[in-house]
């Protein structure tokens, strides 16, 4: 069934603001229920309160993948309080956090109403805790979930943990090496991030969306690129998309390997562990061959991309991405041959695909329960409405699969670039950009190597940004994590984290 | 066990052979930038007013730059209409002090060993202690890739340790937001003394791109007393070994002219 109460839009087609639908809340709410029931997720769920209103809008984005549309709808809350949808539709439990944290609205009847990172709101006056200004609790200082009983124990890691990585806090309760439950608390790397987006783009804003997620540089900076081009009905060169299109997967490429690498460490199968440690240099290396930056930066840039290829510097590229995926091959097929390996790997950390689908998973996590989602695919943008990576799932939903359908990824990623490169088109790589259009609203997707990057803006009268929401995919993964974790060993969680492999960053903003 | 072997032999000796040879750096890679200041046309101010986070300044002296806040991205070189500016393929330029991040353009005090008694403790044997607050993970993956077969740093007697107590120094990343702020300090504080203070990229060093949200601090220079300021965005791996070894000196300290 289609429910028209919400507009349909395609990703990267910008619409004017007065044609987003303003809906009761009542019917907001039950489209959005009534999609999720439908198979649809939500893709994102925020709030805006500009100053010319004062009140504070509700804005909902559902990700139709099976009908390849996206759909919005607003809607305007008279009060500082909205029934929470968490209790019968729980993928939108940590947005509707956000919005409590960010517009000190109360989504009442929310299971467990938490900050997500510790920041005062930002509507003086307002807060969804009851807070006075000034009071807002420092990071972490909150009530943990707790499993009570003589032979529960507790154990808290973080915000510092014992490797170079991202800082956040986990508390498990565990009964023995049983973990009954773990809690996941986050918003140490909050930097601010959207708010500093509005009135842009200004000459920082490409920057700052290369550095929303460092090992995501490409993936949003194309999301945000995609979504100021479409505000300005911005056509770019085919060559331009053509090469986003080979920068998206080497990131892919390196990260994934990258993944593969740690997995193998944390099981102790070290072959694996320092080849592909190695190998994704080699990947990171061939993003630095195109750009200068191993991570990509200066690629990306409003109107098409900031280098070029030459005959001989894809001569060389395509001879380097050879022997990295020769080597690639050979270290994955260790893992998959060796039997030490896959007792650890196969079926630690399962998450059904029911649970997943119920959670909102994206990205490799998802398509690890067999739930196909991949954003190349139902929402096409750039080069891939021209060219189709086929899609790799696995049905078992453990550690092994979230690996397997990362190599599968590797495979379908260095078939793609090496297609690309033997028939680029000729013709410019960039285009001037020109001014967004005001009052408008686009939703941006691009399947990074963690899942779907979602970005929404909206521009004011002026055509400067009026908001601008960023969806990394790991905002709906870290609860699958927590999940996946539950009846494990504790001693499984690092080889469970790693599966997963989150963003920190991502995720506090 | 077969294929394992097999493997090791196909996979082959990857170590570079960094210091007795040079790296092997790509052509693009965007090394210490070089400035032909007599190039510059009066009162042209277009590559300061192109950057986006505001290193570069233009006053009597003639031309700054800030590499503690320089992201090396191109927008100062395509804002220039002399192209007085271009990228060398220098990796070297880590410094001691915040004031020798200001660079001219020419010449740079890259930076100079610790102190004798100091390099005694940890010349042959440095354990430090990492941490993230705020940084994009950037940063951290060019660190991590320090530990891999390719650089293999604990050739250098360098090892990132998990304990702040058995660590000899913090290597900090990332803008220091405000929710990391105690944490960073409590790790700090857990260090026994002497200890050193390592700020790596841009981020660490000034806020980078974040610099002044209100979320951040800018960098962990106003709240450590940092040792050996490492700029980038993120450094190269290669900058980071270098200032590393520089810091306990294990490399030349001549001042470096480039061009």
């Amino acid at each position: 069934m289609i429910d028209n109460t919400f507009t349909t839009l395609r990703s990267g087609q910008a619409v004017p603001g007065r044609q987003i639908p303003q809906v009761t809340l009542e019917e907001f709410q039950r489209t959005v229920v009534d999609a999720v029931a439908d198979g649809q997720r939500v893709a994102a769920f925020f709030g805006d309160a500009p100053t010319s209103t004062g009140k504070v809008h509700l804005y909902a984005i559902l990700s139709d993948s099976g009908r390849g549309v996206l759909r919005v709808g607003t809607v305007t809350l008279d009060s500082d309080q909205f029934p929470s949808l968490t209790p019968v539709c729980p993928q939108v439990h940590l947005f509707e956090r956000e919005i409590a944290e960010q517009y000190g609205v109360c989504p009442e009847g929310h299971p467990w109403l938490k900050p997500v990172r510790f920041h005062a709101s930002c509507r003086p006056g307002h807060d969804a805790w009851g807070r006075q200004p000034g009071e807002t609790s420092l990071i972490g200082v909150m009530d943990f979930y707790r499993v009570e009983g003589e032979e529960i124990h507790e154990v808290a890691v973080g915000p510092v943990h014992a490797g170079i990585i991202e800082p956040g806090h986990f508390r498990f309760q565990c009964h023995g090496e049983q973990v009954f439950h773990l809690e996941i608390s986050l918003g140490y790397q909050h930097r601010g991030v959207e708010r500093a987006l509005v009135g842009g783009p200004t000459k920082r804003t490409i920057h700052a969306l290369e550095a929303v997620v460092g090992d995501t540089s490409i993936g949003h900076s194309t999301a945000y690129c995609q979504a100021v081009e479409a505000l300005a009905d911005c056509q770019l060169p085919i060559r331009a998309q053509a090469l986003r299109g080979i920068a998206l997967e080497l990131e892919r490429l390196a990260n994934h390997t990258g993944d593969l690498s740690a997995l193998a460490g944390d099981v102790g199968f070290l072959p694996t562990a320092s080849y592909c440690g190695r190998i994704r240099g080699d990947f990171l290396n061939l993003t630095a061959l195109l750009c200068g930056s191993r991570f990509g930066r200066g690629m990306i840039r409003r109107g098409g991309v900031g280098f070029d290829l030459d005959e001989s510097r894809t001569t060389e590229f395509l001879a380097r991405l050879e022997a990295a995926y020769r080597d690639v091959a050979n270290a994955a097929d260790l893992l998959w041959d060796s039997a030490s390996v896959q007792a650890r790997f196969e079926g630690t950390g399962a998450v059904t695909r029911e649970l997943g689908l119920s959670l909102g998973l994206v990205g490799p996590a998802a398509r690890a329960c067999g739930i196909e989602c991949d954003a190349r695919n139902d929402f096409p943008a750039g080069i891939f409405r021209f060219t189709h990576i086929p899609l790799s799932t696995w049905q078992t939903g453990d550690v092994f699969a979230r690996a397997y359908v990362r190599w599968l990824e590797i495979r379908r990623s260095v078939a793609f670039i090496k297609s690309q490169l033997q028939e680029i088109p000729d013709g410019p790589v960039w285009t001037r950009p020109k001014a967004p259009k005001p009052d408008h609203l686009v939703v941006s997707l691009v399947e990074g190597w963690r899942g779907e990057i979602c970005h929404v803006a909206m521009t004011d009268a002026q055509g400067c940004i009026a908001r601008y929401k960023i969806v990394d995919p790991s905002f709906h993964n870290w609860m699958g994590l927590a999940i996946a974790v539950r009846d494990q060993q504790i001693s499984d969680f690092p080889l469970c984290n790693k599966s997963f492999n989150l963003s920190y960053c991502g995720h506090d903003l | 066990m077969l294929q394992v072997t097999l493997a090791r032999l196909k996979q082959g000796h990857r170590t570079i052979p960094y210091p007795a040879r040079p790296p092997v750096l790509p052509d693009r890679f965007r090394g210490l930038p070089v400035v032909d200041s007599s190039k510059c046309p009066d009162g042209c101010s277009a590559c300061a007013e192109a950057c986006p986070t505001d290193a570069i300044s233009m006053d009597k002296r003639g031309f700054r730059l800030d590499l503690g806040r320089c992201l090396f991205c191109t927008d100062c070189m395509q804002a220039c209409p002399e192209g007085a500016i271009r990228y060398s393929q220098e990796y070297r330029f880590a410094t001691r002090t915040r004031d020798d991040l200001i660079y001219d353009g020419r010449t740079l005090n890259l930076a100079a060993a610790l102190d004798e008694k100091t390099r005694r403790l940890f010349g042959r044997s440095l354990k430090l202690r990492q941490v993230s607050a705020g940084g994009s993970g950037a940063c951290e993956a060019d660190l991590n890739v320090l530990g891999t077969v390719v650089f293999d740093l604990g050739r250098f007697g360098i090892q990132f340790v998990a304990s702040p107590r058995h660590a000899d120094g913090l290597v900090v990343t990332g803008p220091v937001s405000e929710n990391m702020r105690s944490a960073l300090l409590e790790t700090y504080a857990a260090i026994p003394a002497p200890k050193v203070v390592i700020a790596v990229g841009a981020e660490a060093i000034s806020g980078g791109i974040f610099r002044g949200h209100s979320d951040v601090h800018d960098g962990c220079c106003s709240l450590l007393p940092v040792d050996l300021f490492i700029p980038g965005w993120p450094p190269h791996p290669m900058t980071i070994l270098d200032g590393l070894l520089r810091l306990l000196g294990r490399l030349e300290q001549d001042p470096m002219r480039v061009g």
